[in-house]
């Protein structure tokens, strides 16, 4: 029966109960927590708080939870709550240079002050399954603490590169203005630089990593760096308007990587390495390095360059990165088009009906066809 | 006509603001939409919110509805012209639980008629709002795929480059080959997209009673038609606009005169032409208006003659 | 919200902000969809000294603190109130100004004072609420455009001589241009920018 689509009601409830049903799967198995996911499944969590906007890994595990995993349809969920919560105000701008370091690396230099800190990564596993996963273990797994303490100075790479003025500043607008919010005001092409941060942080990952591969592989024109890539813990700070002094309300943990470019100069500028800039929820490092890298290629206007690759036009990036409408608008498609499509229909049928009829009558006038094939 | 106004079954869900839009939103969408009627077919930009319906599935015309709605009000959606398909069922609930509000599929019951893809046969009458959700506000985007630039082509009123793709049509069919989203020129001024319209739904646009509103949410877009104002399909003086045309009547209710949907009763090439706008043919067929195929099976299992 | 006792020159808002607002704006939607068609506002307010309840009502409905509100000299007064209940900014001059309260007697009402606009963001223009005296009783005039079978003619009166002038000069910039909501007790009439001015003696 075509009921799908005239459906009605009853036909719509019974899917929400039987989506349940495949969520829940076996009920012989135990039922997931929301705890489990937020603990075990850190990395997807972090991804859905990235592309829901929205740093807050409980509801990243129930979204997930809900959407069996869906990291696109958890991102929605988280989204779609965010958007009812109020603004109590904005925090203070947050200091990477004082993060509490659980992993520093630097691409640039062999060694620099506080070193180098692998932390915790999958970069040097080797890609083997461990069928010890399968099942439960009884010993929790632990990793030896060093006996030196981390450095308390980490300075971050571009701040080094700076100091020695080889790295272009980075300084906010004139009046240091609240940054833009997309997700309040509608966007204007071209957008300024706060509006494409925003944009690429709650951006696709994949998509984001397929346009900062592109940039690598030619189809832009940098050369990056990975000039540091950091994760840990940042205190947020916020100033109360009754108070008006700033008071540490938590802390979140951050991924930031800065590229490094190549650099920009001209006969009476001297040369400067140009930066791009990542900062993701949790522990994200491909999301933060892409981001990055797309962040340096869409710079192109400000610094004179050709906009001629994907990942340097800033309306191309901006309109379908977010993966929220664009899961939204391809998925559209599955509702009903028949009004549209029968207009076509009409069209086709008359188009090829007149061909046929000129074709026809053509070969009429030239006398090709005997009288009685009419 | 069995059906006419449902009270909504059950009171308003309480855990949110009255039709979901915190106030402050609702604000921005009516500046906006004032915006948008006082420069009719312009696209007013504004700060579309994440709605809990997927972008592309009638967020626009949701948050227009939900600035607009109130607890009065009588709301028909509709989805290809019919009242019972998918979306318009999960939008009319939508409104249900978060307004309270009275729904109805009868027409001219309705003080707020939500739409995708259709107008409805019947005329509307002043005092009727006409809500269209909005896939792409930009009739220039096939041509010119940058905001930016479509932006500055309205600004300058620069609509050549699109009477040529029209006049490129006749040239290579003979016909303009656009049978939907098929683009008007508002107040002699913008060039607009009444949304995927079929071209048909057109000419009702033109002088309306009614205040036809449009809300595009993913691409974060509002405009307008006040009532009595001049909407002109974009056509030559040697190409006359015109609509489609059937050859057979509404097999249910034999309407010589409304928008049909084709529907294929078999894997032999069987197919019947039935109303699209669902609530008019009921009421033809209460009237005791019958097309060819009404007492049939296939014709009372579309006419939900079952029910 | 405050105690009345702490405020005791302001007067109180919406009673039911929610419910209220969306009477309001339906009233304003439908008299901008169909310019001199006159409207009532029913809500019960409390408008400062001087000022209309249907101009209040509308600021009421329509202005927050995203809306900079400027003031003509003879409405001055409504600053705290438009502070307090919508916590609009209110500014010094005119230009930057999204809504502004005006007098319609004024001799030195400057349509022109005010953001028409530009050409690829003409919604950027602002909406003035002009306070005039009725809607009855003033010279006819007759408006034509978008919203209007055919035309309408209008009498609001308490407006300067100059006014319908004005009016007609700001259409003439059409699709740039400001939105004009007139007030007068509990009653509107817009006329946007896309509205033609004749008067009805010329049509004779």
């Amino acid at each position: 029966m075509y009921v799908a689509v005239k459906g009605g009601e009853a036909a719509i409830l019974a899917t929400h109960d039987l989506v349940a049903e495949m969520r829940r799967g076996d009920t012989s198995v135990p039922e997931v927590s929301t705890a489990q996911i937020r603990e075990q499944m850190s990395l997807a969590v972090a991804r859905v708080m990235n592309e829901g906007s929205l740093a807050d890994a409980d509801l990243a595990a129930l979204a997930l939870k809900q959407a069996q995993g869906d990291a696109i349809e958890a991102a929605f969920l988280m989204r779609a709550y965010r958007t009812t919560l109020p603004r109590l105000g904005s925090s203070q701008p947050l200091d990477t240079a004082a993060m509490a370091i659980r992993r520093r690396v630097s691409a640039t230099y062999k060694d620099l002050p506080g070193g180098q800190v692998l932390g915790p990564t999958y970069d040097y596993t080797h890609r083997l399954f461990d069928f010890g996963l399968t099942g439960t273990s009884d010993a929790p797994p632990s990793a030896m603490p060093s006996d030196v303490a981390l450095d308390t100075r980490m300075p971050r790479v571009p701040d080094i590169l700076g100091a020695e003025g080889l790295m272009e500043p980075e300084t906010p607008p004139e009046g240091d203005p609240r940054p833009f919010d997309l997700t309040r005001d509608p966007v204007e092409f071209p957008a300024d630089r706060d509006v494409r941060l925003q944009a690429l942080a709650r951006g696709d990952e994949g998509f984001l990593l397929g346009l900062a591969y592109s940039v690598q592989r030619g189809f832009g024109g940098n050369h990056p760096f990975a000039g540091e890539i950091r994760m840990g813990e940042v205190p947020v700070e916020f100033v109360p308007e009754e108070l008006g002094f700033a008071v540490d309300i938590g802390d979140l943990t951050v991924t930031e990587c800065q590229m490094v470019n190549q650099f920009k100069g001209s006969k009476h500028v001297a040369p400067q390495f140009t930066r791009g800039y990542g900062l993701a929820f949790g522990h994200a490092e491909r999301k933060a390095m892409s981001m990055s890298i797309v962040d340096r290629a869409l710079k192109g206007r400000e610094l004179g360059e050709a906009a001629s690759y994907p990942a340097q036009q800033d309306e191309f990036v901006l309109y379908h990165s977010d993966n929220v409408e664009a899961a939204g608008f391809v998925e559209h498609l599955k509702l009903p088009h028949y009004v549209d499509f029968q207009g076509e229909l009409e069209l086709i049928r008359r188009l090829r009906r007149e061909l046929e009829e000129r074709i026809a009558r053509e070969a009429v006038e030239s006398g090709v066809l005997p009288k009685a094939a009419e | 006509m069995q059906k006419t106004v449902t009270p909504s079954g059950s009171p308003r869900d309480e855990a949110y603001n009255f039709a979901y839009l915190d106030e402050a939103t609702k604000r921005m969408v009516r500046r906006a939409l004032l915006k948008a009627v006082a420069v009719p077919g312009y696209q007013v930009p504004f700060g579309s919110r994440e709605m809990p319906l997927a972008r592309g599935w009638g967020t626009g015309g949701i948050q227009v509805t939900a600035a607009v709605i109130g607890p009065e009000d009588t709301l028909k959606v509709i989805d290809q012209g019919a009242d019972d398909t998918t979306n318009a069922v999960s939008i009319r609930r939508f409104f249900a639980r978060v307004a309270g509000v009275a729904t109805t599929e009868a027409t001219a019951e309705a003080s707020i008629i939500q739409t995708r893809h259709r107008i409805p046969e019947a005329p509307l009458e002043a005092g009727q709002i006409l809500v269209y959700q909005v896939p792409q506000p930009e009739p220039l985007r096939k041509l010119e795929s940058s905001e930016a630039e479509t932006r500055k082509m309205h600004a300058w009123g620069d609509y050549g480059p699109m009477y040529v793709r029209l006049y490129e049509d006749i040239a290579r069919f003979g016909h303009v080959a656009t049978t939907y989203s098929y683009p008007v020129l508002v107040n002699g001024r913008y060039v607009m997209s009444p949304s995927p319209i079929p071209k048909f739904d057109n000419p009702k646009m033109h002088m309306s009673a009614a205040l036809q509103l449009f809300g595009a949410g993913r691409e974060k877009r509002i405009y307008a038609i006040p009532p009595w104002t001049e909407v002109k399909s974009l056509d030559f003086e040697d190409h006359p606009f015109e609509v489609q045309k059937w050859d057979e009547p509404c097999a249910l209710c034999g309407a010589p005169d409304s928008y049909l949907d084709e529907v294929i009763t078999d894997d032999q090439g069987g197919r019947m032409f039935v109303c699209s706008d669902t609530h008019y043919c009921e009421g033809r067929r209460d009237a005791g208006h019958r097309g060819r195929l009404l007492g049939t099976d296939a014709g009372r299992a579309l006419a939900r003659d079952g029910e | 919200m405050q105690s009345m006792s702490s405020q005791p020159q302001l007067g109180k808002g919406f009673d039911e902000p929610v419910l209220a607002s969306q009477r309001c704006f339906r009233q304003i939607l439908a008299a901008m969809s169909e310019p001199g068609s006159v409207h009532r506002l029913g809500e019960d307010v409390e408008s400062p000294t001087g000022v209309s309840a249907a101009a209040m009502l509308v600021l009421l409905t329509l202005v927050d603190h995203e809306t900079p509100v400027w003031l003509a000299p003879r409405f001055a007064s409504a600053a705290t109130y438009l502070r307090f209940h919508c916590g609009a900014p209110v500014l010094e001059a005119p230009s930057a100004a999204t809504f502004a309260l005006v007098d319609g007697a004024s001799v030195d009402l400057d349509l022109g004072a005010f953001n028409p606009g530009d050409d690829r963001y003409p919604d950027r223009s602002a909406t003035l609420v002009v306070g005039c005296a009725a809607f009855e009783g003033g010279r006819d005039v007759s408006l034509s455009g978008p919203g209007i079978r055919g035309d309408i003619t209008v009498s609001p009166a308490g407006l300067d001589a100059a006014f319908w002038q004005k009016v007609a000069a700001n259409n003439a910039r059409y699709p740039l241009g400001v939105d004009l909501i007139l007030a007068a007790g509990n009653e509107i009439m817009c006329i946007p920018r896309s509205t033609r001015i004749a008067r009805a003696a010329e049509a004779c």
